[in-house]
């Protein structure tokens, strides 16, 4: 099955995040409060990573394994990266975790972090049934 | 192999790890690194509401969901199957700080005394884990993005509303530590 692939680069991606402590509450505490390098050290591995790679896939115009253009959307600015995104800093300090920290912690078999996962559940379902009336 | 496996990872390594997942997503079917429009997906496969936001064909972006699938698997290979013996080094600043206000350093990712059932029922657990994960999901949504849409693929793919995303999350990230985290443990 085609989607077998995206599960395999998700246990990748979930094992890297466990590897270099992206999970842990402790790193966040640390990065926010400046008393440590390690987590800005990642970003400024893995964003670099990202745009050597990005680029030359551009320059080599390297397609898809099934042959199609490789194409990026591009993100349309609104006022919701701005006030969306300061609700989840506050919910990112608190929990301590990103959506995919969460998935990767309840793996590791966190089991509180159940209850984290189905509120996040619940604020995407909330903000989608508040969405028309918020300003974006 | 399995030494590899069992320690924890430099960030320098962690780093290249993490990046090369943008190019390997894309190699492999066009997909975009995110992880919090799994959270769309799943509420309108389950908990579907007339509204045009969940009203769409979820299957077409299912690809995501086993992305997320993985994600929690990674999770048990990588923090229990192989989990890291030594606890995070952690700077002691933080550690201190952090036990003035009686969250006790364990290994393992997260403060036992906050993540367990007990706590969760206490009014600061609330806020920490029920009220932060609502903010995780409402906001990033709101956001169109987390640390990875925004803050890896659209930081590497050059994208200034990305940057402004990620500000945002880290302005408030850092203004919660340092003020809000200590105000809400009082609470205990």
């Amino acid at each position: 099955m085609k989607k077998l692939r995206y599960l395999l680069i998700g246990i990748f991606f979930g094992i890297v995040l466990c590897k270099v402590q992206a999970v842990s509450w402790w790193r966040m505490q640390e990065m926010f409060r400046f008393d440590g390098f390690y987590m800005y050290g990642l970003f400024a591995t893995a964003i670099p990573t990202g745009i050597i790679s990005v680029w030359l896939i551009k320059k080599f115009k390297i397609k898809t394994i099934d042959g199609d253009p490789i194409v990026v959307p591009t993100k349309k600015f609104n006022w919701g990266y701005v006030i969306g995104g300061l609700l989840f800093g506050i919910g990112w300090a608190f929990s301590g975790a990103c959506p995919g920290p969460l998935l990767a912690l309840i793996g590791a078999g966190k089991s509180v972090v159940i209850v984290v996962f189905l509120s996040a559940l619940l604020g995407t379902w909330v903000y989608s049934w508040l969405r028309p009336k918020l300003p974006h | 192999m399995t030494q590899f496996l069992h320690q924890s990872w430099p960030w320098y390594v962690g780093g290249v790890f993490i990046g090369l997942t943008v190019p390997a997503l894309l190699i492999l079917g066009n997909k975009t690194l995110g992880v919090s429009s799994s959270l769309r997906h799943i509420c309108a496969a389950c908990f579907p509401l007339q509204v045009s936001y969940l009203k769409y064909d979820w299957k077409k972006e299912s690809w995501n969901l086993f992305f997320a699938a993985g994600i929690l698997i990674g999770g048990f290979i990588g923090g229990w199957l192989f989990a890291d013996p030594q606890p995070e080094t952690i700077s002691h600043t933080t550690i201190n700080a952090l036990a003035q206000h009686g969250v006790v350093f364990n290994k393992g990712f997260v403060p036992d005394n906050i993540f367990n059932w007990h706590y969760l029922l206490t009014l600061p657990g609330l806020i920490l884990l029920v009220g932060g994960g609502f903010l995780v999901g409402f906001g990033t949504r709101y956001a169109g993005g987390c640390t990875s849409g925004h803050g890896i693929m659209g930081l590497s793919t050059l994208q200034w509303p990305s940057l402004i995303a990620v500000i945002s999350f880290f302005a408030a990230g850092i203004l919660s530590a340092h003020y809000l985290l200590p105000l809400v443990l009082k609470l205990h």
